[in-house]
């Protein structure tokens, strides 16, 4: 090419800088998730209850029994409501055995939820917790927990599913109320769900 | 042709293959721009084509003329159409034609990439566009039907005009990227001998902007339609909440993106109004640095700004203070340009040709866009605007009366300096009055619908909003087909009239206006030394 005089020679150095940039742009958004996930955790956003989120029943404090448990708090109650869903395509129902509890903090406490497979077949699932204001839920920590972990009903079975919970004491005085809510999911067939729900349309 | 710049023993005289092999084949960036201008041209008809169908179903109460999946697929699609498809190659045609004009530079650093870029448009919008055609022949259930935005889980769970959109946004980031790469190296390495940085046309700064803005934003975007993807057919549960994933986390990866493209499309408008309103006032820019810097600080602050897209999502209240405040932060320079381009008129010897008209319609118009974006800021209004038609309003009164009406401005500017001809300044003045008076007749009523709590993206509304939305559709339907005259006038200018003289305005400044009109295909083969 003509006036290749005129150009100056490090253009495929600034090239080869900017499309690091890219790569790094898109790398970016992939660290973004675990990132996420860790303020989420730290701050109680989109109420993550701290620890035995990921470990699903067992928390690390009962694992590690050498760490002390926290001291009752028997100043104050706290008021602790349990909800659930069901999400589309999944034939189950589900309910708390008691809508609410009113404790201090510190004390552990035992409720359960009563599933029911409503259908046919032999279907599994798993819940997602979620605990409002996002504040509370860092102090929230789920010593027994149904959640995270498959759960298989046979059909037409139902089942108690138990839940052990401790507020920690730390919790900020203005928390009065704390509900939390799971979302049961299918997981076998979950695709086909979706599937056979377009295709119904 | 003109041979004014084209010197003896210069093997580079002006030879390309004729037919459609030279538009295929060309690195020229002048041929390049034209090509993106008029793609850009064509899709901004083809998005409004599909927004006044909308509009004519939100005429009346009820529905009246499609389905609400038609409905929501043609909302969707008319946004991805005029930001990707109208909106940003237009500007990068504008790029293409005036950076290596205006800096010296005989042609753009990377001319085949620059061809490649423009290629990957054409494919990508067919994607874009392709369900609507494949539904018609019972293929699918048409185009994506999700808004613009993508939100998962509506996203992860849609039809095939999800995936074609996703592959569609990744072919047009692709393009963009390239663009921008090739604008940023002809922009540090191809500038005239005496050149600096702080002597670059505002135009250009406005560009460089914009083009590290793309770099460090649509990987992002990316990455986030590709989990998206991964989501859907792959068994991921990244935006999935069964699996543990989250569909906040979409939300946020998208308008880490989605913010900065606000700015990505702005700011090449940005850069060409002082070009526009000095030329217009007879007197040198005022404040050149103070814009360059406005530029820079509003280029880094959009990228952290983000979440107050998604105030009503649940986010702790020290972040929402947080976004609240480093929004609001930005109105700060871009206060400063807006007393830039009206001191540039202070006192100037000002006369109204049409890209006068509309840089000061814009000034007004967008002006109007920046204060209804601080009452949005607002956390504790927000709740109430949140999702409603006053966004719609403010939006449009920031991408048409900012972007579009920025565009025409620029393209009413250089159009005699393209193509030698002098545009038909009748037609011009009756296309900005009709534009700006349809232009509030559309939007002004959304404004109140909002206010009243109309919600945004439904087909149907309830009895107490009809008489807004009928006159709303009424203004589209006249902003729509007055942009045949701008057509119109582009098409007879192309064709001939009235030769113009290098300088096309009596009070234009700058390496371009050097040239002869229209430029020679190869120009700037000596460079220009700048004093």
């Amino acid at each position: 090419m003509a006036q290749v005089s005129l150009r100056p020679p490090n253009n495929s150095r600034l090239i080869r800088r900017l499309l690091l940039m890219v790569a790094c742009g898109f790398a970016f958004a992939f660290a973004l998730v675990p990132i996420y996930d860790v303020l989420c955790r730290a701050t109680g956003l989109n109420g993550r209850t701290a620890g035995g989120f990921a470990a699903g029943g067992l928390s690390s404090s009962v694992a590690m029994p050498a760490q002390p448990r926290p001291a009752v708090d028997l100043n104050r109650l706290v008021r602790v409501e349990f909800t659930g869903t069901v999400m589309p395509g999944l034939p189950w129902d589900m309910r708390p055995l008691q809508t609410s509890v009113e404790l201090h903090p510190g004390e552990m406490q035992q409720v359960s939820y009563l599933v029911r497979n409503l259908s046919d077949k032999t279907v599994t699932a798993q819940a997602v917790p979620s605990v409002s204001p996002g504040q509370a839920a860092q102090h929230f920590e789920k010593i027994e927990c149904f959640c995270f972990q498959h759960q298989t009903l046979a059909p037409g079975e139902a089942r108690e599913m138990p839940l052990a919970f401790i507020i920690k004491p730390e919790i900020n005085a203005n928390i009065a109320q704390i509900t939390l809510s799971y979302a049961f999911f299918s997981i076998d067939d979950q695709r086909q769900t979706l599937t056979s729900q377009r295709e119904e349309k | 042709m003109s041979t004014a710049i084209a010197h003896p023993g210069n093997p580079h005289d002006e030879h390309y293959p004729g037919g459609l092999m030279r538009w295929l084949t060309t690195t020229n960036h002048k041929d390049i721009g034209t090509m993106y201008l008029t793609f850009a041209l064509m899709m901004f008809f083809v998005g409004g084509l599909m927004i006044l169908a909308v509009r004519a179903e939100l005429f009346q109460p009820g529905l009246q003329l499609m389905k609400p999946e038609f409905f929501n697929q043609l909302i969707g699609v008319h946004a991805l159409v005029m930001i990707f498809a109208a909106l940003m190659p237009a500007a990068t045609g504008f790029a293409n034609w005036m950076i290596p004009l205006m800096i010296g530079a005989p042609d753009m650093a990377l001319p085949r990439l620059n061809n490649w870029g423009f290629w990957l448009l054409p494919p990508a919008a067919i994607l874009l566009t392709m369900p609507f055609t494949l539904a018609l022949f019972g293929i699918g259930d048409g185009a994506i039907a999700t808004g613009w935005t993508f939100y998962a889980p509506l996203s992860v769970q849609g039809g095939m005009g999800v995936d074609f959109a996703i592959l569609a946004v990744h072919i047009l980031g692709i393009s963009s990227i390239m663009g921008s790469i090739n604008i940023i190296v002809t922009i540090f390495n191809m500038r005239a001998p005496g050149m600096t940085m702080m002597k670059l046309p505002l135009f250009a700064w406005g560009w460089l902007i914009t083009a590290f803005l793309l770099i460090a934003t649509l990987p992002v975007l990316a990455g986030a339609v590709t989990m998206l993807l991964t989501d859907r057919h792959f068994g991921t549960h990244f935006f999935n909440a069964a699996g543990g994933g989250d569909p906040i986390l979409f939300q946020h990866l998208f308008w880490f993106f989605g913010h900065p493209e606000v700015y990505i499309l702005l700011l090449p408008v940005w850069g060409l109004m002082p070009h526009v309103l000095s030329t217009f006032s007879r007197k040198p820019t005022y404040g050149y640095t103070a814009q360059v810097y406005s530029f820079i600080a509003i280029g880094v602050l959009s990228v952290v700004v983000w979440a107050h897209h998604i105030f009503t999502s649940g986010m702790p209240i020290p972040a929402l203070v947080y976004f609240m405040f480093s929004t609001m932060s930005i109105s700060i320079p871009l206060a400063v340009l807006f007393f830039c381009w009206i001191a540039t008129m202070w006192r100037g010897a000002m006369t109204f040709e049409t890209p006068m008209l509309f840089a000061i319609g814009f000034i007004v118009l967008f002006g109007i866009a920046g204060l209804t974006g601080l009452v949005l800021a607002d956390v504790a209004a927000d709740a109430q605007y949140h999702h409603s038609y006053f966004v719609v309003a403010h939006f449009h009164y920031a991408l048409f009366a900012g972007g579009i009406m920025g565009v025409i401005t620029g393209v009413y500017y250089w159009l005699p300096k393209w193509t030698g001809h002098m545009y038909s300044e009748k037609l011009g003045k009756l296309h900005f009055w009709l534009t700006v008076i349809a232009f509030n007749l559309t939007f002004i009523p959304q404004f109140f619908l909002g206010l009243a709590g109309m919600p945004r993206r439904i087909p149907d509304y309830a009895l107490q909003f009809a008489e807004f939305n009928a006159i709303s559709t009424i203004g589209a339907f006249i902003l729509g087909f007055s942009q045949l005259i701008f057509a119109y006038n582009i098409w007879c200018c192309v064709r001939g009239g009235t030769k113009v003289e290098a300088r096309v305005w009596e009070g234009a400044e700058g390496l371009e206006w050097e040239l002869s009109s229209p430029p020679p295909h190869h120009s700037w083969e000596i460079p220009p030394v700048i004093r």
